[in-house]
């Protein structure tokens, strides 16, 4: 019986048993025992002598190895379901917004996504500032901040309606939603020397009217540029920048 | 026999009752010579407790939805019996929480609590400390309110600064919004507070392992009665610190309810002006700030002009609490027996940490705002860095054989 556990049907089974044993029991000693082994309703004896340490620890390894595995997969709904869900990401879809009523040194507010989307149509004198602006900004270039291709230059607009600029009111320090101070000088409270633009309140980032961050802020980026595109002249599609342009 | 006393054998024949009511309260002997500064423990047990009662009171009428979470706090304030009661208890028990476990910690750093053979509770403190500050954070979103929004699209943009992904992980969403809300009442109400009242039970069981440290920052265990084997200062825990502990929470409560009944708001630091505001996800408020007990971890983050490096300054400034033990390598642990350089060091941080809480609520255009935390903020490194060369080199004193009382 004693070596019926080395042989091919009943050494798996004896194994566990025994590596069972060894991890519930004093590590010191293993006693002999008995146990009835069920599917083959024979009695299988181990003894001391019989145990093999190599074989032990590699069935705990792999033991432990596989159980990880499984927290692994268990964790994974889970952590998944933190993720937006379907709906929220649907919310997500493009936004159609009319602009005919927007008019010269306008400002509206438009929510895409749950965040507060800018669209604001330039005056000449705010579009003319904009030049005078380089040395105050950390990247006047906007080489490191998000836009639309087609929004890369300047204005941060398109070449067709350079006027209008539609931006994520989202500062880009630690998302707070800045405020307008679009006003040149005194004004706007921000002193004589501001070129209009935007400030967070939160803490005290400064924009340009192309939403271009000023040297020396804690918002590391200009605003972000939503895709976006021109359904007709006066009806713009945010979210979407395939279609027209 | 009686039959109390029948039932008490029949109880401790299945369950160590009367042994662990020994070991822990009747039998466990604690240095006589506790002050003021040792109330605060049992006070922040006390304040869990609070926050636990009034915060499943609270549950029972408040709605996890955006829609109507604000309304419903509203409502528990005019129109459920008691409601205010309970909500003002609520939330001026969170700010007592902190003014407790700062002033709970302050114990350590002045009796040297942390040190050898104390590692360990110090660490499971702050693991309570982290775990308190996360509790409050996921809370104060509930309400709903401008501050509850903007304050957790703040804090969470700190994660965004790190990792984008992750940040529209623990949102749900694109922005903060219903999922975030949600998941952080999930958090708030039941999450935390399970891995809370873990973590205390083990910094207990973790303490009575040592023993509490006194005033004189000496090992009582080492002057023990010959025959009995009880330490020659140590004083059962009950009844001597259970009454002495009882006078603490009456003193506490006087305060505690003088400020729920009179000052709930506590002109803006408790409750802020904004927070009556419903949460509009298009306007920011014109001054933000996060709640007092946040307020110097955040003016170290405003002060430092470069995102990644302030949100990193801002993990550092928390986590460093928990190098303390290594740091000190003082020889004695009592600041009685220090020498002038760790005092000076230890006021010079300890006027860091107020001022930058005071700088943390203000408006950071004033033109001092931003470099005086910035002082602030190297002292309060300094504090740390430095420690294990000033508290070498201190001229410390003589340390007693005995606890002086």
């Amino acid at each position: 019986m004693i070596a019926s556990a080395s042989q091919q049907d009943d050494g798996i089974a004896g194994t566990f048993i025994c590596a069972g044993f060894k991890l519930g029991g004093p590590s010191d000693r293993i006693p002999s025992f008995e146990i009835s082994n069920i599917a083959q309703n024979r009695t299988v004896i181990m003894s001391e002598a019989q145990s093999d340490p190599g074989r032990r620890k590699f069935l705990v390894g792999a033991t432990v190895v596989v159980g990880a595995a499984g927290v692994a997969a268990a964790a994974t709904p889970f952590v998944l379901s933190m993720f937006p869900s379907a709906r929220a990401k649907a919310a997500g879809a493009p936004v159609e917004v009319d602009i005919s009523k927007v008019e010269s040194g306008m400002m509206i507010t438009q929510e895409w996504r749950g965040q507060p989307v800018w669209i604001i149509n330039r005056t000449p004198e705010m579009l003319a500032q904009l030049a005078k602006n380089a040395d105050l900004l950390r990247d006047p270039n906007s080489e490191d901040s998000t836009q639309p291709d087609n929004c890369k230059n300047i204005n941060r607009a398109t070449e067709k309606h350079p006027n209008l600029f539609v931006a994520v009111g989202i500062c880009t320090h630690l998302g707070c939603s800045p405020v307008d101070k679009m006003k040149a000088g005194d004004a706007s409270g921000m002193g004589g020397d501001w070129p209009g633009g935007f400030f967070c309140p939160c803490h005290g980032s400064k924009y340009d009217m192309s939403g271009r961050v000023f040297k020396s802020m804690p918002a590391p980026l200009n605003l972000r540029i939503p895709p976006y595109s021109f359904i007709t002249d006066s009806r713009l599609l945010i979210g979407d920048d395939k279609k027209g342009a | 026999m009686k039959t109390a006393e029948r039932l008490l054998g029949w109880i401790d024949a299945r369950f160590p009752l009367t042994s662990v009511w020994r070991e822990h309260l009747s039998e466990y002997y604690a240095p006589k010579n506790f002050n003021f500064w040792y109330y605060f423990g049992s006070l922040a047990m006390l304040v869990l407790v609070i926050q636990i009662v009034t915060g499943i009171f609270l549950t029972m009428n408040y709605k996890p939805d955006a829609r109507f979470a604000f309304a419903s706090v509203e409502y528990i304030m005019r129109d459920v019996d008691y409601g205010w009661l309970i909500r003002y208890m609520h939330s001026t028990g969170a700010s007592m929480f902190f003014v407790v476990v700062y002033l709970h910690m302050m114990r350590g750093l002045l009796y040297g609590s942390y040190q050898k053979p104390r590692e360990l509770i110090w660490i499971l403190g702050m693991a309570i400390y982290l775990c308190l500050m996360a509790e409050a954070f996921f809370g104060y979103l509930l309400p709903w309110g401008q501050m509850s929004y903007w304050g957790a699209q703040v804090i969470v943009s700190l994660v965004d600064a790190i990792s984008p992904p992750v940040a529209l992980w623990v949102r749900g969403d694109y922005v903060i919004a219903d999922a975030t809300l949600n998941r952080f009442f999930a958090f708030h109400v039941i999450a935390l507070p399970l891995v809370l009242a873990v973590l205390v039970f083990l910094h207990i069981v973790a303490l009575h392992q040592v023993g509490s440290n006194n005033p004189d920052g000496i090992e009582i265990k080492e002057k023990k009665d010959p025959q009995t084997g009880i330490p020659l200062d140590g004083i059962p825990f009950h009844p001597y610190y259970t009454v002495k502990d009882i006078m603490g929470v009456v003193g506490f409560l006087i305060v505690y309810f003088g400020i729920i009944f009179f000052a709930p708001e506590m002109g803006g630091y408790f409750l802020e002006e904004n927070n009556f505001i419903p949460a509009d996800p298009l306007k920011t408020p014109p001054h933000i700030a996060p709640v007092w007990y946040f307020t110097p971890f955040y003016a170290i983050l405003r002060a430092i002009p470069q995102k990644q490096v302030g949100v990193i300054a801002m993990g550092v400034a928390v986590a460093i609490f928990f190098l303390l033990p290594w740091l000190d390598r003082g020889i004695v642990k009592s600041i009685r027996y220090r020498g002038a350089l760790y005092k000076t060091a230890l006021g010079l941080f300890v006027v860091a940490f107020l001022v930058l809480g005071y700088m943390g609520t203000q408006d950071p255009n004033l033109w001092y705002v931003n470099p005086v935390s910035r002082v602030c903020a190297v002292v309060y490194f300094g504090f740390f860095i430095l420690m294990p060369l000033y508290s070498r080199l201190d001229k410390t004193k003589p340390v007693p054989e005995r606890v002086t009382g």
